[in-house]
């Protein structure tokens, strides 16, 4: 190659040569929107009264975009767009199917909420310590997990994610929630770890790290491979970042310590990118390997799920409680993990998408009641009733949801699961999920009983005179409640959803061809 | 080459895993130091560690001649360590102000969040 150098014979066997379709920018558009806004916000630090102002829209143009992303994914089918032009696996993906995006699009919604209910939530000092911009950043890192087609960008996403989850945690720097982010921060970075090995392993076994091009190999190389190893680290860390029974003890420590708004998207988002996560690679990418350990699976989400009750049982603090009844619900979502029929992934999916908006819904209402006067305490709280009746009315609805009572969306993902459980005889996980749903209808009930229907035990007559609800925070809480209520009472749509991306795990081959497309037609 | 820093991570890996035992936050924060670093060096080690063979895939192959170490993994631990790196000056931060606040770098004595006692919710109505 003396002088001239020879032009490239073929670009195409290198490059994708067709301009990216407009409509499937929409991939990679929301994690873009996410980081710029962030950093916008990040410049007016200073100006906490600007903030609001504009990470309320932006996160608002985010739930549309989200919205229409999963428009997009149902009428097209799975979208993917690879970084750089270069053709995968050599670049990049992003990987959209119909998982991913019901997620993005649930979540985003939660941070609309979240974003709203920060604004009475958050004072200046916490404004300028950096909600809004972590609220932002941390957004980017869960809708970048959800989207990603790679599994080391997976763990960069973790990594965006868990740093801004730091952020939120500590926002204050009060005692209490530096003793909790001690033990949140050091049990996740081990969580995150033990990811960053496997993936090291994979990366030795498969010699690629996107996800289309895993599930096609690992079918070649089971049985020569030590592929048990390596999806039980999977499970290990994934299991640990969605607070599963026997490492789930950095969740308990903390969530109680932060601002509420930070409780509640944490509460609402972060456990379930832990269950996404094992969903897609235990469930799409090494079905088998998760069959082989689905004994595991079961026993430890029966174990997550009762004890995860028994504890929100014995707590006296209503956050405190409130977590406890998070990491139940992950127990439930593992049990449609353990399961692996078709109905048991929708099941879970479905859980997972009720979890995501209820369980923040219930840190929201929670934070009103102790505003209008009420107590995080249960030995204190009381008379909330009496205050407000509409609020009482909206934390009941929470409640039977949160317990899996009719007419409301935790039902039908308890129904599918159950039923699942019990076509393949497994009857002691069915008694389990339906034992944990009477525990925590005892739990929610006694809070209710407690904290809304029991005169205020000051027996004050100034303490028992209704008034009125913080706008802002009301307007988040209800927009949740009536997601709530929509999905309980007309579930089929939502039930097809979960159906169909339960469908494209369980057969990853429209996730392949979309990431392939030439050799697969082939 | 491999085997003798295949022995170094797992001797990396298990003075981590004995760091992380302890119940003193400074000693927990060498060892999230030390697992930062091991695992990397892991990965680095997964790539093959050979300097003499640059690598160039042929124009009449499509992969990687085996003499030839993996450029990616090397790629992937500058991302891990910038990563671990910045969890790092995180945890140290956190772990001083932890110490000024509480007084204690013992996590058997970090109770503000979790009080040994607990008060138990009421029985009754």
């Amino acid at each position: 190659m003396a002088g001239k150098t020879e032009p490239l014979a073929d670009l195409s066997v290198a490059y994708t040569m067709e301009k990216v379709a407009a409509a499937d920018w929409l991939v990679a558009a929301p994690v873009i929107w996410c980081i710029l806004v962030g950093s916008l916000l990040l410049m007016l630090r200073k100006h906490t009264r600007i903030q609001p102002l504009i990470a309320i829209p932006a996160l608002g143009i985010l739930a549309l975009m989200t919205l229409g992303l999963l428009g997009h994914v149902i009428q097209n089918g799975t979208v993917t767009m690879t970084m750089g032009r270069w053709l995968p696996p050599f670049g990049i993906s992003f990987t959209v199917d119909l998982l991913g995006a019901f997620f993005a699009a649930t979540s985003a919604l939660v941070a609309l909420g979240a974003g709203i209910y920060g604004r009475s939530d958050v004072d200046d000092t916490g404004r300028r310590y950096g909600f809004y911009p972590f609220l932002l950043l941390i957004m980017a890192g869960i809708l970048g997990a959800f989207m990603t087609g790679d599994i080391f960008n997976l763990y960069v996403w973790f990594e965006v994610l868990l740093i801004s989850s730091f952020g939120l945690l500590v926002l204050g720097s009060e005692r209490k929630q530096l003793d909790g982010a001690v033990k949140y921060a050091f049990l996740n970075l081990i969580a995150t770890t033990l990811f960053l090995v496997a993936t090291g392993y994979l990366y030795g076994l498969f010699g690629t790290l996107n996800m289309a091009d895993i599930a096609v190999k690992a079918s070649e190389l089971r049985g020569t491979a030590p592929l048990m190893t390596l999806v039980t680290l999977y499970l290990l860390a994934f299991a640990m970042k969605a607070a599963a029974f026997p490492v789930n003890f950095w969740l308990p420590a903390s969530y109680h310590t932060p601002r509420l708004v930070v409780s509640a998207l944490f509460a609402g988002l972060l456990t379930k990118v832990g269950i996404y996560a094992l969903l897609r690679i235990l469930g799409m990418l090494f079905p088998f390997e998760r069959e082989e350990l689905s004994f595991l699976i079961a026993i430890t989400a029966a174990l997550t799920m009762v004890l995860g009750v028994i504890g929100a049982l014995a707590q006296n603090d209503i956050r405190r409680s409130l977590g406890f009844l998070v990491i139940s619900g992950i127990g439930v979502m593992m049990a449609g993990l353990a399961l692996g029929s078709p109905a048991g992934l929708s099941g879970a999916i479905f859980y997972a998408a009720h979890s995501m908006v209820v369980m923040t819904a219930l840190y929201f209402a929670a934070g009103i009641g102790a505003r209008l006067g009420g107590s995080f305490e249960l030995t204190s709280a009381g008379g909330l009733y009496a205050r407000n009746a509409f609020l009482a009315a909206m934390t009941l609805i929470l409640f039977l949801s949160v317990a899996g009572l009719p007419p409301f969306s935790g039902l039908w993902p308890k129904i599918m699961l159950v039923k699942a459980s019990l076509d393949i005889g497994a009857w002691w996980l069915a008694a389990s999920i339906l034992v944990t749903g009477f525990l925590t209808t005892i739990t929610v009930g006694r809070i209710w009983v407690l904290a809304y229907w029991r005169p205020a035990p000051g027996g004050d007559d100034a303490d028992t005179l209704p008034i009125s609800l913080p706008a802002g925070a009301t307007v988040a809480l209800a927009g949740l409640v009536a997601i709530t209520i929509a999905a309980g009472v007309w579930p089929e749509p939502v039930m097809a959803l979960a159906q169909d991306a339960a469908r494209g795990l369980i057969d990853p081959s429209a996730y392949v061809l979309s990431v392939f497309p030439v050799e697969a037609s082939q | 080459m491999e085997p003798i820093f295949a022995i170094l991570v797992g001797a990396l890996f298990t003075v981590a895993i004995y760091l992380f035992l302890s119940k003193h936050i400074i000693r927990v924060l060498m060892g999230a130091a030390i697992l930062g670093n091991a695992v990397n060096l892991l990965i680095f080690t997964a790539g093959r560690v050979t300097r003499e063979v640059p690598p160039i895939i042929g124009g009449d192959t499509d992969t990687l001649s085996n003499a030839a170490a993996n450029p990616l993994p090397q790629a992937l631990i500058l991302t891990a360590i910038v990563i671990s790196f910045s969890f790092f000056a995180f945890l140290l931060v956190l772990g001083y102000r932890a110490f000024q606040e509480l007084h204690t770098d013992n996590s058997d004595e970090m109770r503000v969040a979790e009080p040994m006692v607990e008060q138990s919710p009421p029985a009754g109505y």
